[in-house]
C-alpha cells in the first residue's frame, strides 16, 4: 500500500524543543570572551526543531517502512542473514561495557580485555588459525588488514618484488578492490565448467611473481572447492599465501577448517555466520585469523594475558600498524562472543549442517522450474539463474521485486557475476522448514506468472510502500541532501 | 542497429570521424543499448596523451561502469562539455554526441580500424 | 536442536529423504577426508540466557564503567548525554535486524534516515555532500586523504601533529598501501606552526590537514591552513568535532573541502572505544571521488518521493578493482542514533550542549589554575578539552584520582615527549559544578 512520508526537517516547528538539560550551575561563560568573534558561526545549522513525542512519531514511522530479519525470510546469498539472539543485545548493553572509556586503565578493564582474549582464542579454533585479531571494522577492512599481512610478511622476507595477487572470476567485489587498494594488480583466474578453481590456470599463473590467491570456500557460487588442498600446494609451492575470504563460513562451522584447508589468513564476517546484527547496513566486525608465521604482522594492539591479568600489546615491531582507533567495533564483538558461548560446539556443527541440508532441500524444489547454474551438491547456498524466464519476458529483477508482493525478501541478484540472471539464495539454518516450503511456493507461483500474466511481474512491487524506483533520475540528477530550509 | 557508413569503428564499439588531423570519437549504437541508461561520463583531461588501445574513461549506467578504449593515439584537444551534464544524450543520438576530439598522432593507425561492414559482422 | 535451529530430527531426516539421502553426511561427501574436523571443535559448551548472563555479566563487572564513576577524560572519545529514545528506536527490529537497503522498495526506513543523516552532516559542516558515514573518525581521514591524492593526483600529504596520535597512525597505515608521502608539521604553543606548515607545502601536495579542536582541544586557524593549501593547488581537509559545530564556523564556510569526524559525540556510548561512526562532507566537485555508500532522492513510477543507494558505480561492488575505496559497509545504526540525536536535541540543543562545554570547562580550567597545582600550558582558545601543566606526574594524579571514582584526564606526555606531566582534561555537559569542585578538591591533596 503506498504511503508517502515526510522528512524530519519538513515536520520542524520553529520554538519546538524535545529536549531539556539540567540547568547550568557554573558560572555563565559568553562565547565572544573566549572564543575569538570570527570562529563563532553566524548562522545555525538546519537541524529540526520538534518535540520527543514527534521524534518517536518519525522514527517508529520510518521503521514501519522497513522490512528486517525478525519480520521474515531474508534468503541473501552470501549475507547469511540469521537469526540476531536478543539476550545479545541485552549482554552488549550492560552498562560495565557501554560505560567504559576506550583510555581508561587496563586494571578496571579486565572483563573487556578478558572478553576479547576469550574471542580470540573461540574464533581461531573455530578457523584452525593461531591468533585472530578483533580490530577491522567490516569484512572489507579485514581483507584489507589481512592482504596488509602478507604484504608485509613478503616485504620482510625479501619478496617485496611479489607484486600481483590472484582473484577468482566469482569472487566478491571487496577481493580486487581490496588487492588493488593494498597496491596490487589483479589478475582474474577463471573458473572451470564445475564453478571451481581451474587448476591448469592457477598452475599457468602462479609465479614468483605473485603474493597469493584470494579465495572464499564455499565460493561465491555455493560450491566447495574440492580442489583445495592441490590449490594450497600449488599457491605454496611458489611461495604464495592463500588468503580465505570467510564471507561462507556458515557452511563448515565444526565440520572442516580453513587452517586446515591450508589457508594462511582469513576473515570472518562475525554479522554473518556469527549473528551479529546487521543494523541496515552496519556496524560489523571483521577479524582476521593467520597462521603462526604470519601473527607478527597482525594489526596493532593485541590482547594478551601474562598469567595474572589482561593488557593491550602494542610492542609490535613487524605490524602493520593501526587500521582503525581504537580496538575495533568492542560492543559488535560481545555479541559474537555471546553467540559462540550460546551455540556451543554441536550447536555451531548443527548450524552448519541445518544451513547446507535447507539449501539442498530448496534447491531441489526449485531446480524443475528455474535454470540451475551449476549441477552439483551445494553448500549453505545455491545459484539459479532466469534465464529460462528472461526468454519468456521477465528478467531476474523482475522476478526479485515480485517476491515482495509475496511478503518476501529476494535473494541476492545478479551475482556472482559470472552467472546470467543470477539468483543466489541462503537459507540460513534458523529459518524453519514451513518458511522454506511458503518461499519455494511463491516461487513456483511467480514462475507461473511469468508464463501467464508476466505484465503483473515486470510491474511488481505492488503492495510495498513505494513501487519500482527511477535510479537512472537518481544517478543522473544527485539529489543527496535536503536543501528546503 | 544503426551503423553509419561514412564511419571507421574499434572492436571496443568506438566510433571515429576523421576531419584532417583530428580524430571524433564515440560510442556506437549497440554499445550505448548495451549499457542501458547512461548516468555517467568520466572524460579526460584537455591536453592529456591518449594511446590505441588504452582507457581514456569511464561510462557508467545504474548497474554497471565500463571503461572506454581509445581507437586511436594523440592528445585530447577537446571533450563534449554538454555530455557532462546530460550524459543521457549518449542514449538518445550516440553518433551526434561525439566523447573526445583526439590530434592524431600516426594517421596510419587508422588503417586497423574497421569500416561500417566489418563493424557489422564483428556484432553477429 | 539448538533453541536457535527450528527443524527438528524429524524435520531434517524428511527433508533428507525428499533429496534421497540417508545421512546429514552424505551432504559433505566433497570435502575431503584429510581435513574434515574429526573432533568436537574446542570451545565451551552450549550457555543458556541464564549461564550467558552470569558469565558475562560478571565480565562486565569488572570493568570501571559498572561502576558510578566521573568520567574527565576525553582524548577522542567523550561521556555526553544521550537522548533515551536513541536506544528505544534503535531497538526496533526493522532498524537493526534489516540488512543494507539494496531492495530500496522494502528499506524505505533505512534510506530516509541515511539521507537525513546526509543531510545534518552538511549542514553541521556547511559542505555540499556527505556520504552515509563510514566506520570512524580515524578511517575516515584516511579515506579522506585518499580522496585527496585521487582528485589531485598528487600523492603527499602535509598533516599537522596535533591530530589525534591514533588517526595519525591510521593515516601511515593506509598511506603505505599507495606510497603516499606523509609530512609532518610540529605545532607551536598548541596549534600548528602555521609557518612550517607554509614551508611544507608543495606542489606535490595532494592535501593539508588539520583537526579542530585538535587532539590538545584548542581550535585551529581552518581558514588560513586552507588559503595555504590552495594556493599551492591541494585540497583542505579538516578532522572536526560535530558537538563543537553547534556554535563554531563551519569547515565549508572556512574554504575546507573535505571535513570527516567522528560522530560518537552524538549520543553514542563510549562502549570501550566501538562501533562509533565516521562521517564524510565533501565540495560538490569532490562527488564523484567520495567513497562509501550514498543515498539520493528519486520517485516511484507513479511519482511518489523516494529514496534509494545511488552512484553506486564508483563502489567495489561494480568497479571492483578500479573502486573509490574497497568499503563496502556504512555504519548504518549508528548513524541511525546520531540522526536521533540531532533530531530531538535540534538547533537549540546542540547549541546548548556546546555552550555549556564551554562554561564547565572555563569553570573547571580555572579552578584548577587557582589551586597553584597546575599552570596554563597554552593560550590559545579551546573547546571542551584543555592542557595544564601539572606539579605532579599525572600518571600519579591519575591513579589517586581513580581511588575516589574520577576518571582523570589523558596523559599527554605518552604521545609528545616535549609535553611531560601535562594533562588533557575534558569537560562535557554531563558535569555538574560539585563533580568538578570534587576533581579539584581531589587533584591537589
Amino acid at each position: 500500500m503506498r504511503k508517502e512520508t515526510k522528512l524530519i526537517f519538513e515536520k520542524s516547528v520553529t520554538g519546538r524543543r524535545g529536549y531539556q538539560l539540567p540547568p547550568l550551575d557554573t558560572p555563565a561563560v559568553d562565547l565572544a570572551t573566549v572564543l575569538p568573534v570570527e570562529m563563532l558561526r553566524s548562522k545555525p545549522p538546519g537541524l529540526p526543531e520538534i518535540s520527543e513525542v514527534d521524534a518517536i512519531r518519525h522514527f517508529t514511522g520510518l521503521s514501519q517502512r522497513n522490512y528486517g530479519v525478525d519480520a521474515g525470510f531474508y534468503p541473501l546469498g552470501s549475507c547469511t542473514m540469521k537469526y540476531n539472539p536478543k539476550i545479545n543485545e541485552d549482554v552488549s548493553r550492560l552498562v560495565g561495557f557501554t560505560n567504559s572509556h576506550p583510555y581508561q586503565p587496563e586494571a578496571v578493564s579486565q572483563g573487556s580485555l578478558e572478553l576479547l582474549y576469550r574471542l580470540d582464542g573461540l574464533l581461531s579454533e573455530i578457523t584452525g588459525m593461531a591468533r585472530t585479531s578483533l580490530i577491522p571494522a567490516a569484512g572489507a577492512h579485514g581483507e584489507l588488514a589481512g592482504i596488509m599481512a602478507i604484504k608485509a610478511y613478503h616485504r620482510h622476507n625479501g619478496q617485496q618484488h611479489r607484486n600481483k595477487f590472484l582473484i577468482t572470476d566469482s569472487a566478491h567485489g571487496t577481493n580486487p578492490a581490496t588487492a588493488a587498494a593494498a597496491g596490487y594488480e589483479t589478475i582474474e583466474i577463471k573458473s572451470n565448467e564445475r564453478g571451481g578453481v581451474d587448476l591448469d590456470e592457477l598452475r599457468r599463473l602462479m609465479s614468483s611473481d605473485v603474493a597469493g590467491l584470494m579465495l572464499t570456500n564455499p565460493n561465491t557460487l555455493g560450491l566447495f572447492e574440492k580442489d583445495i588442498v592441490e590449490i594450497a600446494a600449488i599457491v605454496h609451492g611458489e611461495g604464495g599465501l592463500l588468503y580465505y575470504d570467510g564471507a561462507n563460513a556458515n557452511a563448515i562451522m565444526g565440520i572442516t577448517r580453513p587452517g586446515d584447508m591450508g589457508f594462511d589468513v582469513v576473515h570472518l564476517n562475525l554479522h554473518k555466520s556469527f549473528s551479529t546484527p546487521h543494523g541496515g547496513g552496519g556496524p560489523g566486525a571483521g577479524p582476521i585469523g593467520v597462521k603462526e608465521r604470519l601473527v607478527p604482522f597482525l594489526p596493532c594492539p593485541m590482547v594478551e594475558f601474562d598469567g595474572t591479568k589482561y593488557y593491550f600489546d602494542f610492542n609490535r615491531p613487524l605490524s602493520v600498524g593501526r587500521i582503525k582507533n581504537f580496538y575495533g567495533h568492542f560492543l559488535v564483538l560481545v555479541r559474537a562472543y555471546a553467540y559462540i558461548l550460546s551455540m556451543g560446539p554441536d550447536g555451531l556443527r548443527q548450524a552448519s549442517e541445518t544451513a547446507v541440508l535447507n539449501a539442498n532441500y530448496m534447491l531441489n524444489k526449485l531446480r524443475e522450474r528455474y535454470d540451475v547454474a551449476y549441477d552439483r551438491i551445494c553448500m549453505h547456498e545455491f545459484v539459479l539463474s532466469g534465464q529460462r524466464q528472461k526468454a519468456q519476458g521477465c528478467s531476474t529483477l523482475d522476478i526479485a521485486k515480485r517476491l515482495l508482493d509475496y511478503g518476501f525478501h529476494p535473494p541476492t541478484v545478479y551475482f556472482p557475476m559470472i552467472v546470467k540472471e543470477a539468483i543466489m539464495v541462503e537459507p540460513v539454518e534458523t529459518e524453519p522448514v514451513e518458511v522454506l516450503d511458503t518461499f519455494i511456493a511463491a516461487m513456483l507461483k511467480i514462475a507461473d506468472e511469468v508464463e501467464t500474466n508476466p505484465a503483473l511481474v515486470k510491474s511488481a512491487p505492488h503492495t510495498t510502500v513505494v513501487g519500482r524506483l527511477d535510479e537512472v533520475k537518481a544517478a543522473r540528477q544527485p539529489v543527496l541532501r535536503y536543501t528546503g530550509h | 542497429m544503426n551503423i553509419p557508413t561514412e564511419l571507421l569503428y574499434s572492436k571496443d564499439h568506438e566510433w571515429v570521424r576523421v576531419e584532417g588531423d583530428i580524430a571524433y570519437i564515440g560510442i556506437t549504437d549497440y554499445a550505448q543499448s548495451s549499457l542501458g541508461d547512461i548516468v555517467f561520463i568520466e572524460m579526460p583531461a584537455l591536453g592529456s596523451t591518449v594511446r590505441m588501445g588504452g582507457t581514456f574513461g569511464v561510462i557508467e549506467s545504474v548497474k554497471a561502469a565500463s571503461d572506454l578504449f581509445c581507437p586511436v593515439s594523440g592528445t585530447v584537444v577537446n571533450v563534449n562539455p554538454t555530455l557532462e551534464e546530460n550524459p543521457g544524450l549518449l542514449n538518445s543520438d550516440s553518433y551526434a554526441n561525439w566523447i573526445m576530439a583526439v590530434n592524431l598522432e600516426d594517421k596510419a593507425e587508422l588503417a586497423g580500424l574497421l569500416d561500417a561492414l566489418a563493424y557489422k559482422n564483428t556484432l553477429k | 536442536m539448538h533453541r536457535y535451529i527450528p527443524n527438528t530430527d524429524e524435520q531434517r531426516k524428511s527433508m533428507l529423504t525428499s533429496l534421497g539421502m540417508q545421512n546429514i553426511e552424505d551432504l559433505f561427501v566433497e570435502i575431503p577426508d584429510q581435513i574434515r574436523l574429526k573432533r568436537p571443535l574446542d570451545v565451551p559448551k552450549s550457555h543458556s540466557e541464564l549461564e550467558l548472563l552470569a558469565h558475562i555479566g560478571a565480565l562486565s563487572q569488572k570493568n570501571l564503567g559498572a561502576t558510578n564513576y566521573t568520567c574527565f577524560l576525553g582524548a577522542g572519545a567523550y561521556d555526553h548525554y544521550g537522548p533515551s529514545i536513541i536506544n528505544h528506536m534503535l531497538l526496533r527490529q526493522e532498524f537493526f535486524t534489516a540488512y543494507t537497503p539494496y531492495q530500496p522498495e522494502v528499506s524505505q526506513g533505512t534510506l530516509q534516515a541515511i539521507f537525513e543523516f546526509q543531510t545534518m552532516m552538511c549542514e553541521l559542516t556547511g559542505l555540499d555532500v556527505s556520504n552515509a558515514s563510514v566506520y570512524d573518525g580515524a578511517t575516515a581521514l584516511a579515506e579522506a586523504a585518499m580522496m585527496a591524492s585521487n582528485a589531485t593526483r598528487r600523492s603527499e600529504v602535509v598533516v599537522s601533529g596535533t591530530i589525534h596520535p591514533e588517526h595519525r597512525a591510521v593515516l601511515e597505515t593506509y598511506g603505505c598501501t599507495r606510497d603516499m608521502a606523509i609530512k609532518m608539521v610540529p605545532h607551536k604553543e598548541g596549534t600548528v606552526d602555521m609557518e612550517a606548515l607554509r614551508a611544507a607545502v608543495t606542489p606535490s601536495t595532494a592535501a593539508v590537514i588539520l583537526q579542530s579542536p585538535n587532539f590538545f582541544g584548542i581550535i585551529e586557524d581552518l581558514g588560513a591552513a586552507a588559503s595555504i593549501a590552495h594556493e599551492a593547488g591541494a585540497l583542505m581537509i579538516a578532522s572536526v568535532d560535530p558537538i563543537s559545530l553547534g556554535i563554531l564556523k563551519s569547515p565549508g564556510e572556512l574554504g575546507v573541502d573535505i571535513a570527516v569526524g567522528d560522530g560518537q559525540p552524538l549520543g553514542v556510548p563510549l562502549s570501550f572505544g566501538g562501533p562509533y561512526v565516521g562521517f564524510m562532507a565533501a565540495t560538490q566537485k569532490l562527488l564523484r571521488n567520495m567513497p562509501g555508500r550514498i543515498v539520493g532522492l528519486t520517485n516511484d513510477s507513479e511519482g511518489q518521493r523516494a529514496y534509494v543507494l545511488t552512484m553506486q558505480t564508483r563502489e567495489q561492488h561494480i568497479r571492483r578493482e578500479k573502486a573509490t575505496s574497497n568499503i563496502c559497509t556504512n555504519n548504518a545504526l549508528v548513524g541511525l542514533a546520531t540522526t536521533i540525536y540531532l533530531s530531538v536535541m535540534g538547533k537549540a540543543g546542540l547549541r546548548e550542549v556546546a555552550e555549556q562545554c564551554v562554561s564547565k570547562s572555563r569553570y573547571a580550567y580555572e579552578e584548577l589554575i587557582k589551586t597553584g597545582q597546575f599552570e596554563p600550558a597554552f593560550a590559545a582558545p579551546f573547546f571542551r578539552e584543555f592542557v595544564v601543566k601539572s606539579k605532579r606526574p599525572v600518571a600519579e594524579l591519575n591513579q589517586e584520582l581513580l581511588a575516589h571514582n574520577i576518571l582523570g584526564g589523558y596523559d599527554l606526555g605518552q604521545e609528545y615527549p616535549e609535553l611531560e606531566n601535562h594533562w588533557l582534561v575534558a569537560v562535557t555537559e554531563k558535569r555538574t559544578k560539585e563533580e568538578i569542585d570534587h576533581l579539584v578538591r581531589r587533584a591537589v591533596q
